[in-house]
């Protein structure tokens, strides 16, 4: 029944239908996998097997399917994104399992996220960390030309590594203390490095750092694991960057 | 009925500036007291939700996703396009006008392109000052690259993430008005139907995609930046919530559709490997520059590795075809011809659906550490998927559905046929005519968004009452009763097919019908074959759950039975037009060297088509398009 190079796996899921309804771990069979599905394509027919069946389906959260919406988020067999190096779950595949693997797939797990359904968190948390700070705050129309104040590239450069970050909240399931330093800290140091956003820089770090507190984040002990699981490598570095700012705003 | 897109008359440089004088302003004062629902915050929709909030409207907006930021805009790679000359290499507004108009074959409205070159410049140091992280140079200024269609690198970026960056940028200008209180966000909301009170648009009704709650959203204007539709094809580079589902909805409320058959399909993506397939992933372009693309010669040496296949056995068809311009042939070009080599029997890879795109050549000439540094992430990207290793064995690409000019129709101040219903980006039909160069769908939602929405959509609101239709008029209940009532009717089907079974079966026909490579027979075989899956969909569909909760399947189940009333205009659309241009390809017309031929003579309008109810065919109006600018000449990149 399984086509050759196929493989068969048995899932333990998380499902749980609501906030307040009680959760578990269901077991379910994934049968006939091609190693190139990818590990969303590999629920999809899970997914549409139960639907025949007349059960319900795992609810995920997913969209662009390539990496770069961060809407994935699946813990699988307890690291965020499932481990391979720079890779989120829509991106990772079925050919880095093998026939007969266990797997455990559990949603994001934070204070900060409280659960919607199955695999699915509510990250609005994360939403309002920005809007307590995360930007610049010039009005549409009436800026200077683009090439009016000169950025070295190296703090291009900088800006740019900071800006990659996705906000899928890798790094707050991550840690141990569901912090969410390297989300804020790669948004404070983007905005700080740059001349744009300098004027602003102490407002910023202390509305995001006290919104971040705020939502239930907890804080850094330098454990490292939101770098680990970034899928966008975004690096730790960037939290001292907050650490620093927040501490230069404190003596103005 | 002949359309007027109002473009402004005179010379087309100040058209612009004269248009802004002459449209009408709301006094600061008043302006609070309008309220404008804004559908989709993608580049278009976060641009505009943001600086109308700024200016002191009162704005809601809605988007499906949990967060404003992940709005598919997110997914674009390559760069942004603006005149700045800022390289001295010749460039200026008139030719980036020029370059779109001619990129598009001819198929877009002057008026409308002069403005989008014309604010370009704009949105560049728009972005700059919120912080957006551009390319620059060792002395600090903004770099530039050149992209496909122009002779002038005039391309801005943000490494392989031009459209996180910008939509990043619009995403906290967002943000800040969402904490200044005067945009207020409704994430994991989805628009079910556009309320239509006098013949105006004065509201929406959504569903609460977590407690599954209908509720409607009265306002003074509707603002719809919902995206594209090329998720009609099953298989596209969009994001899995992509539809036409906002716009079609719209349409069915009176909104003319235009251009539906002008889609965009990109020659360098990953080939499908199976039927599991939910999407596909686009490489760019660039690797056509060191690439070759081949398929055996012999039907008899497909299963056999490219290794095996000796270098007399390989048909290089595009050098084989297009001498002169070899594997940098223009996108229509390339996806069609690797589509008959399929179509021959002679394709590779899983299901026959792939040519190979060799570097070995380039390898040994240039060395692997050059290609390395040139395309080092699309290889790795690449390895990511497929499990293969480029630089041992040939890459394999097929062409994919990505992205599409046609859209809801609307004059010169972005406002469709239905007044008070203004629609952006993708999802209108303006700029892009029958083809997109590369770099200006970025460049076209930040415009709509930042620059020509927030003048035009006054011009209409200063000649309203404000608040003048509230939430208890008897067309929202209507409105909530008729969306509540298919909820209802999809959940209660319950028949044996999934809604995604569905859906790979519609993406068949419209892949093979109305695809790449258009036909009089083919479409109409469409037009035969998709009413009939619309009919089985009605009673053979099954959805689990209920509709009081978070039920994806049923999310996908209306997008769905959408895309199957929407794919037969597509389909009639193309029977309609008897010319090839741009991204519409009719087998019948074409030079003897594959190229579109146009009929100017017959086909120089915009054609946009009104519902006319369940089963009755749509009605076609016609915009001529009018060329006083640019001389209207057959498209040659040779």
């Amino acid at each position: 029944m399984s086509e050759p190079g196929n493989m068969n796996l048995k899932l333990h899921v998380w499902r749980q239908k609501g906030p307040d309804a009680p959760g578990r771990m269901e077991i379910l069979e994934a049968r006939n996998i091609s190693p190139d599905q990818s590990f969303l394509e590999m629920l999809d027919q899970v997914n549409e097997e139960l639907i025949i069946e007349g059960k319900e389906p795992i609810a995920f959260d997913h969209d662009c399917r390539e990496g770069i919406c961060g809407s994935c988020s699946q813990v699988i067999n307890g690291v965020p994104h499932g481990g391979l190096e720079q890779t989120t779950v829509c991106q990772l595949h079925m050919r880095n399992f093998k026939d007969g693997d266990t797997i455990y797939i559990e949603p994001w797990r934070a204070r900060a996220f409280p659960l919607i359904r199955d695999l699915i968190v509510d990250r609005s948390a994360l939403d309002r960390i920005i809007q307590a700070g995360g930007y610049i705050s010039c009005h549409t129309g009436g800026v200077p030309d683009g090439n009016t104040l000169p950025v070295p590239k190296e703090k291009a450069d900088y800006a740019m590594d900071a800006a990659e970050c996705i906000g899928c909240g890798a790094c707050v399931a991550a840690c141990p203390n569901g912090s969410a330093m390297l989300f804020t800290g790669a948004k404070v140091a983007q905005l700080a490095v740059l001349p744009q956003g300098k004027a602003e820089a102490a407002i910023r770090v202390c509305a995001m750092t006290e919104t971040m507190r705020e939502e239930g984040f907890g804080n850094c002990s330098n454990h490292y694991e939101c770098q680990a699981a970034c899928p966008k490598g975004i690096s730790v570095k960037f939290i001292a960057r907050l650490n620093r700012e927040y501490l230069k705003a404190l003596f103005k | 009925m002949i359309l007027d897109g109002k473009s402004p008359q005179g010379p087309i440089e100040t058209s612009w500036d004269r248009h802004r004088f002459n449209m009408k302003l709301v006094n600061p004062s008043n302006k609070r007291k309008y309220k404008i629902l804004v559908v989709g915050t993608g580049l278009a929709g976060a641009s505009a939700a943001a600086t109308m909030g700024e200016l002191g409207y009162n704005v809601e907006a809605f988007c499906y996703q949990d967060s404003p930021r992940r709005a598919h805009s997110i997914a674009a790679q390559g760069g942004i396009n603006a005149a700045k000359n800022y390289p001295n290499d010749g460039d200026s507004i008139y030719r980036l006008f020029y370059d779109t108009i001619k990129g598009g074959d001819f198929r877009a409205r002057e008026a409308d392109v002069w403005r989008l070159a014309q604010v370009s410049n704009h949105i560049i140091d728009q972005c700059v000052a919120q912080g957006v992280p551009f390319a620059r140079d060792y002395a600090g200024y903004l770099e530039n690259r050149s992209f496909g269609g122009a002779q002038v690198s005039r391309t801005f970026y943000a490494r392989g993430q031009t459209g996180q960056q910008l939509l990043l940028g619009a995403y906290s200008a967002l943000s800040r008005q969402i904490k200044a209180g005067s945009v207020k966000i409704f994430p994991r909301c989805e628009m079910l139907d556009l309320v239509v009170v006098d013949g105006e648009a004065k509201g929406i009704t959504v569903r609460n995609m977590i407690t599954g709650e209908i509720r409607c959203h009265a306002g003074d204007a509707v603002v719809l930046a919902s995206g594209g539709f090329v998720n009609v094809f099953y298989l596209s580079t969009n994001a899995m919530g992509s539809s036409v589902t906002a716009i079609w909805r719209a349409h069915k409320k009176g909104a003319f559709f235009a251009n539906p058959c002008y889609t965009q399909i990109h020659p360098t993506c990953i080939p499908q490997t199976g039927d599991y397939q939910s999407k596909l992933t686009l490489m760019s372009e660039s690797l056509r520059n060191d690439g070759r693309c081949w398929v055996p010669k012999k039907k008899e040496d497909i299963g056999r590795t490219a290794g095996q296949i000796p270098e007399e056995d390989r048909d290089y068809y595009l050098e084989r075809k297009y001498p002169s311009f070899g594997n940098l042939a223009p996108r229509d070009i390339a996806s069609r011809a690797a589509k008959e080599q399929c179509d021959d029997g002679r394709g590779v890879g899983p299901g026959g659906r792939g040519v190979y795109l060799d570097f070995a050549d380039s390898i040994r000439r240039l060395g692997e550490h050059t290609i390395r540094e040139r395309y080092g992430n699309l290889f790795e990207m690449y390895e990511r998927i497929t499990g293969e290793n480029g630089y041992r064995v040939p890459m394999r690409i097929y062409p994919a559905p990505h992205y599409c000019m046609g859209g809801l129709w609307v004059d010169y101040n972005c406002e469709s046929n239905v007044p008070g219903l203004f629609v952006l980006g993708e999802a209108n039909f303006s700029v892009h005519g029958a083809n997109r160069l590369g770099a200006s769908a970025l460049m076209q939602g930040l415009a709509d968004g930042y620059f020509i929405i927030p003048y035009t959509i006054a011009n209409y609101l200063a000649g309203t009452t404000p608040g003048k239709v509230k939430v208890d008029d008897p067309e929202f209940r209507k409105s909530a009763e008729n969306v509540s009532k298919e909820i209802t009717r999809l959940l209660s089907i319950n028949g044996k097919r999934t809604v995604s079974d569905f859906h790979r079966s519609l993406g068949k026909i419209m892949w093979n019908d109305v695809g790449m490579a258009r036909s009089e027979q083919s479409l109409k075989d469409a037009i035969q074959q998709i009413p009939a899956l619309r009919e089985e969909f009605w009673h053979n569909l099954r959805v689990p759950g209920s509709g009081a909760e978070l039920n994806q399947q049923l999310e996908c189940a209306w997008r769905v039975a959408d895309f199957l009333e929407f794919a037969e205009l597509l389909a009639r659309d193309a029977l309609h037009r008897n010319e090839s241009c741009g991204g519409h390809f009719r087998v019948e017309y074409q030079m003897p060297d594959g190229e579109a031929r146009r009929d100017d003579e017959n086909f120089c309008y915009a054609a946009a088509w009104e519902y006319k109810g369940a089963g009755s065919e749509p009605e076609l109006h016609k915009e001529p398009l009018v060329f006083e600018n640019v001389h209207l000449a057959v498209r040659s990149y040779k």
